[in-house]
């Protein structure tokens, strides 16, 4: 016992027993499923028979026209969501950052409101917002321009600028106060010393604020790539369930979803996991490749 | 001497007025430019606020009026009243129900995650050993893969190990947090070393030594990440929705989904439920204004 006690005390022995927890969750709840879903996306998995079938699952995926859809609509969503929630949470950033601007803090709280929102409810106001009544509220504002009501979310373009508002109005405040968090590692002398120079806002904005705030931007490019292709629940909060007419709102995970819990097809859905899971992986590693981030830390 | 001075004295009357000259100038652009970015500032914040604003004046209405006229912001003030809040109190619904899982639940995993979590990092940040590279990069593995991604396997697991329809099945997997782990390891890093090699002279063992010296000095990165904890949990839709089955075990987000008809029948309980299903954490982020910002923001510091 007291041996033992020794043992457990030593230097060598009590990191594994401090992280022993972590490795157990490792092993159950993520090698294992990864190794079983990777299993599975080369069976038929069907309740009480299993069987091999090679490649089958994956050649059917190639030619299944909704997974691609359901591709282009996630890839589409991670492009337009980086495209509006890196350059203005950045700007409105710069701006709020600003001695001579009045109550930061309260617009601070403000922008930062919608996520502490969840998804579900956040899905239903704008479910609401974007109904397709004359009286739902953004075909009020239409229609006060002179346009006739819209039905938002039975329309390819509509539905996705919908989903797209949404997720701007939600991140746009968290991604904002990454950046400000960023601002604040940039010395105030370079912006005055660029001021004497004769730099006005605009090239002190280019010139200093973008360069510098690079680490921040790889970790927000970062997490939008992956919340971007991952994303599922927002779609399924909008359109009130997984299915969305002619699937404008289907992404790669509702299609995993669906194959896999609403069609018991668990095989066919593993094959859409581990696609997806290849894809995240890849582009995450070229992204931080491509921006130097692992260059640093092979040095 | 005296041209000393001189020299300095111009060199000072150059640089006062280089720096005062633009100023003089701009004085009367540096309000306007103020009011302007004030002005769009507000406006951004209207838009912001107009969905809560939205669903609040909604949840004052009466349910079928949102079924035939949709959501606005027309202000009728014959409809309007407190008929919704009074069934939400009052009415046959399982509203506190999930409100109280919700809320159980919540707890539980802030406690368990912050434990779990500080335990593992105290073990990457304090010690060298063998394995501590290897399984670090584990840690990030596991956060550069998205849990939807291992839902399916996931959810397999748990019913293999009967956590299903059980609490334990939704903390378990989640207990030691990658992201969680990943802050702690970077907060321990920074504290000094002395403290431990102190407490090890003192006699105090390994586990003495992280009970009393290190979790006391923890107590910033805790608040911070309990409040990111608590805020996933409480908002937790996905993994919950997988694991419960039965409407007495739902979470609020799951209940509300249920609420989701398309006859829209329970549209009353749905928005004076949403409305109030926010309140905690408004209350809470209003209190811990600090901590909220520094648990959403603590991965980017790494830079």
């Amino acid at each position: 016992m007291v041996r033992l006690k020794k043992i457990l005390n030593s230097q060598k022995v009590a990191p594994y027993v401090f992280i022993t927890p972590f490795i157990l969750t490792f092993l159950i709840f993520f090698v294992y499923p990864l190794f079983s879903t990777t299993i599975m996306s080369f069976q038929s998995v069907l309740p009480g028979q299993i069987e091999f079938i090679g490649f089958t699952n994956y050649r059917r995926l190639f030619s299944d026209k909704i997974f691609w859809k359901a591709v282009s609509n996630s890839i589409k969503y991670m492009v337009v969501t980086i495209l509006f929630l890196i350059p203005f949470p950045m700007l409105f950033a710069f701006f709020i950052d600003k001695k001579i601007m009045i109550g930061r803090e309260v617009f601070k709280s403000i922008f930062f409101l919608p996520a502490l929102t969840s998804v579900v409810v956040a899905g239903t106001i704008f479910r609401l917002i974007f109904g397709e009544l004359p009286g739902s509220l953004m075909n009020t504002v239409i229609s006060a321009l002179g346009m006739a009501p819209i039905k938002w979310l039975k329309i390819q373009k509509t539905g996705f600028a919908a989903l797209i508002i949404l997720a701007c109005w939600r991140w746009t405040g968290v991604n904002m106060l990454y950046f400000l968090s960023g601002l604040k590692n940039i010395p105030e002398q370079l912006y005055e010393s660029a001021a004497i120079d004769g730099a006005n806002g605009f090239e002190r904005f280019i010139y200093i604020t973008i360069p510098l705030l690079k680490p921040t931007t790889i970790y927000v490019l970062t997490i939008s790539i992956y919340a971007g292709l991952a994303m599922f629940t927002e779609s399924y909060m909008l359109w009130a369930g997984n299915n969305s007419p002619q699937n404008i709102g289907l992404t790669i995970v509702g299609y995993l979803y669906r194959q896999g819990i609403e069609k018991n097809s668990m095989g066919y859905a593993s094959a859409v996991g581990l696609i997806l899971l290849i894809f995240t992986m890849g582009i995450n590693l070229t992204q931080l490749r491509f921006t130097g981030v692992l260059k640093k830390e092979e040095e | 001497m005296k041209n000393e001075i001189d020299v300095f004295s111009t060199q000072e009357n150059k640089k006062i007025n280089q720096t005062q000259f633009p100023i003089k100038t701009t004085k009367k652009n540096i309000t306007a430019i103020r009011i302007f970015l004030l002005i769009f500032f507000i406006i951004l914040s209207v838009l912001i606020l107009l969905p809560f604003y939205a669903i609040l004046l909604a949840s004052f209405k009466p349910g079928g009026e949102l079924i035939r006229h949709g959501l606005n912001l027309r202000i009728q003030s014959d409809i309007l009243s407190l008929n919704n809040y009074r069934f939400l109190f009052t009415g046959e619904h399982s509203y506190f129900t999930w409100f109280k899982n919700s809320m159980v639940l919540t707890i539980l995993q802030v406690i368990c995650t912050l434990i779990v979590s500080a335990t593992v990092g105290y073990g990457f940040a304090v010690y060298d050993f063998k394995l501590k590279i290897p399984l670090f990069i584990c840690v990030l593995l596991i956060m550069m893969v998205p849990f939807e991604i291992l839902m399916l396997p996931l959810y397999q697991q748990t019913i293999k190990m009967n956590l299903i329809n059980t609490k334990l099945g939704i903390l378990l997997p989640f207990m030691a947090n990658s992201s969680i782990i990943f802050f702690f390891i970077q907060y321990l890093t920074g504290i000094p070393r002395d403290i431990i090699d102190a407490g090890r002279v003192d006699g105090a063992t390994e586990y003495g030594i992280f009970l009393r010296l290190i979790l006391p000095i923890m107590k910033p990165a805790f608040a911070a990440m309990g409040i990111l904890a608590g805020m996933n949990s409480w908002n937790n839709f996905l993994w919950p929705l997988l694991v419960f089955r039965e409407s007495e075990k739902f979470t609020l987000p799951i209940g509300l989904n249920t609420l989701l008809t398309p006859y829209g029948n329970n549209y009353d309980l749905l928005i004076v439920g949403s409305c109030f299903s926010i309140l905690p954490i408004f209350i809470l982020f209003l209190c811990f204004q600090q901590y909220f910002i520094e648990g959403m923001t603590a991965g980017s510091i790494k830079g």
